[in-house]
């Protein structure tokens, strides 16, 4: 596996290519298992999905089943959902708030903390037996980073602020859009499916260059409900200027002046005439809160950040949480919710929700054509990769300085850390 | 269909909703699903109010509101125009080239009405077809709100319900539920 060049980055030949090989192989999923996910800080939910003690969601995370929930004491916290009897997952419901989980098979129950606390027919074990012995297990590491909960199945793994690095700032600009710095994530989960390797969900997410082919139709709906789409000049694919940058450990991001509207706080004619004055009052908060310049850097640029490897957050025509984990080399499942601020009128709130379904999702006027797109991308190198073994990525790659989001840099920065992980031999 | 052909007669006044029978409406949502089925896009926008709405919720919160809720389509008329411009647009590529759809209708029931409108129930299943892609169920229930205009059931309302727990396997909403 070593001796097989995966990524080639070749800055002087100024050639960059990734073999199609790793969207295939079954083997390369094994160990992105081991030595990416297993490694790696991944996104669990975020606080506000989980508001009392006892609250809980269930979860599939790296392909364990969890238990997502909030304690006693009111903190949040990550279970692994399997009993330390048998075996049987504990909790079977998606979502509620429970005082116990009692796994049905035996009848083990477990309070909000995880603590077994009542084992029918418990003079039966030896006098060693001791129920504290017997907690729900935990995944080694569970951090949050202001408001989004993250685990790590490695003990050693560096704190989760120094992990994200310079994605923090992006993650920053988007609570900042809430005037007390509480997000929420908005109920009703999309998801679903595609039959593709999750990789190319992670180039997708942030690749400008495709909007103007793929997403063709959504374009013209934009210019045919009035929003001005002229391009900013004649390097640039879209209407507006827009960058790709590097985050270090892998994360990435675009970074792009808006031209497609926002909830915070930018009106487009798609809003409608009645939603001016609620966009104007929002705006105008945020100004009083940050300053001009920094309520502009919030409310006019829109930047689909990748924190590595399978978390998407997109702050483009609405905020959503995407991640996606791969079920096979060739399918994964992706999750998506809706982001905003805990403070939003209804009014708001229902602008925020509409704005977000005009691109996004298994229904939007956008997602669909990417689906399709990474569908024919999965199914156009399954059984060619052989034959024709590598994806060119060298966008960009002739440029001194500033890399446009329509360029190739981001990508990159993903696949060499995909790259240096997938090779770094660890014990375990 | 009935109501429809009614126009010119007594059908046409308020209060004709009173007088529909499962029949017609039968015949209606029947009608409805050709027209679908066929890719009749056109047609099918005939069909709905000047105040339609379009709406599949999200698979975990089927009762909800879109507007504190996310669904996963939530149309109004003039964002179902915009769908059906797209569709017919051969840079829609999730449905370039088509699905072949084929909606089986069953199980209709008039569940409320007043002097103006019905509230219907119906089951569906939606088989969807694409090349090199095994057969797609969409298995659910649709809640209309009908009205009658100009002596004909119009669609006021329109949700698809899906009964998958998450859209999953089904992957995609791309073509009209």
């Amino acid at each position: 596996m070593n001796d097989r060049p995966l990524v080639l980055n070749d800055p002087l030949a100024q050639d960059f290519r990734v073999n199609r090989s790793v969207l295939v192989d079954p083997e390369i999923l094994e160990l992105e298992k081991r030595r990416i996910f297993d490694l790696c800080w991944i996104y669990v939910g975020h606080e506000s999905e989980v508001r009392l003690p006892g609250d809980f969601k269930t979860r599939t995370i790296c392909g364990r089943p969890v238990i997502f929930c909030r304690d006693s004491a009111g903190a949040v916290c990550v279970f692994l959902n399997t009993c330390r009897h048998r075996g049987a997952r504990v909790c079977r419901e998606a979502e509620g708030n429970a005082r116990h989980h009692t796994c049905f098979y035996h009848g083990w129950s477990y309070d909000r903390d995880g603590k077994l606390d009542g084992v029918p027919g418990e003079s039966s074990y030896p006098p060693g037996f001791r129920k504290s012995d017997y907690g729900l297990a935990r995944p080694p590491r569970v951090e949050s980073y202001r408001g989004f909960v993250f685990l790590n199945f490695d003990p050693q793994a560096v704190p989760l602020p120094d992990y994200l690095a310079g994605a923090r700032e992006y993650i920053d600009l988007v609570v900042d859009q809430s005037p007390s710095g509480r997000m929420e994530v908005i109920q009703g989960t999309q998801e679903y499916d595609i039959k593709a390797n999750w990789k190319l969900l992670v180039e997708n997410s942030f690749d400008d260059y495709h909007l103007l082919t793929t997403h063709a139709t959504w374009l013209d709906y934009l210019k045919n409900a009035g929003v001005k789409m002229q391009r900013a000049d004649r390097d640039h694919l879209l209407p507006s200027h827009g960058i790709g940058k590097a985050l270090g450990n892998g994360h990435a991001t675009t970074d792009n002046a808006n031209f497609r509207g926002r909830p915070v706080a930018r009106w487009i004619p798609i809003y409608g005439e009645a939603a001016k004055p609620e966009i104007a009052r929002i705006r105008e908060e945020l100004v009083a809160r940050l300053g001009e310049a920094r309520a502009a850097r919030v409310a006019d640029t829109n930047r689909n950040l990748i924190v590595f490897p399978n978390l998407l957050l997109a702050d483009g025509s609405s905020v959503t949480i995407r991640t996606f984990y791969p079920l096979a080399a060739d399918r994964m499942r992706v999750s998506a919710w809706a982001l905003g601020p805990e403070e939003e009128t209804a009014a708001a709130r229902a602008i925020r929700l509409d704005a977000f379904l005009t691109f996004y999702g298994p229904g939007g006027f956008a997602t669909p054509d990417d689906v399709e797109a990474l569908e024919a991308v999965q199914s156009g190198i399954a059984a060619t990769y052989r034959e024709v073994p590598w994806s060119v990525m060298t966008r960009g790659m002739a440029k001194a300085g500033e890399q446009l989001n329509s360029d190739e840099l981001h990508l990159r920065a993903f696949w060499m850390q995909w790259d240096r992980l997938i090779r770094a031999e660890r014990a375990g | 269909m009935v109501a429809r052909s009614g126009a010119k007669g007594k059908a046409a006044s308020q209060g004709a909703a009173a007088q529909v029978t499962r029949g017609q409406v039968e015949d209606f949502l029947y009608d409805e699903a050709a027209l679908l089925d066929a890719w009749r896009l056109d047609d099918w926008l005939e069909l709905l109010t000047g105040d339609a709405r379009y709406q599949v919720p999200s698979n975990d919160r089927p009762e909800a509101d879109p507007a504190d809720t996310l669904f996963t389509i939530a149309d109004d008329i003039h964002r179902i125009r915009a769908r059906i411009t797209r569709l017919k647009d051969k840079d829609a590529h999730a449905e370039s080239p088509r699905s072949r759809t084929r909606r089986i209708v069953s199980n209709v029931r008039i569940v409320d009405r007043d002097e103006t409108q019905l509230k219907v129930e119906a089951n569906f299943v939606v088989y969807r077809f694409r090349r090199d892609e095994s057969v797609r169920e969409y298995v659910g229930h649709y809640r209309y709100v009908l009205r009658i205009e100009n002596g004909a059931l119009r669609i006021a309302r329109r949700e698809a319900v899906l009964d998958a727990v998450e859209l999953g396997s089904l992957g995609l909403v791309s073509f009209i539920l």
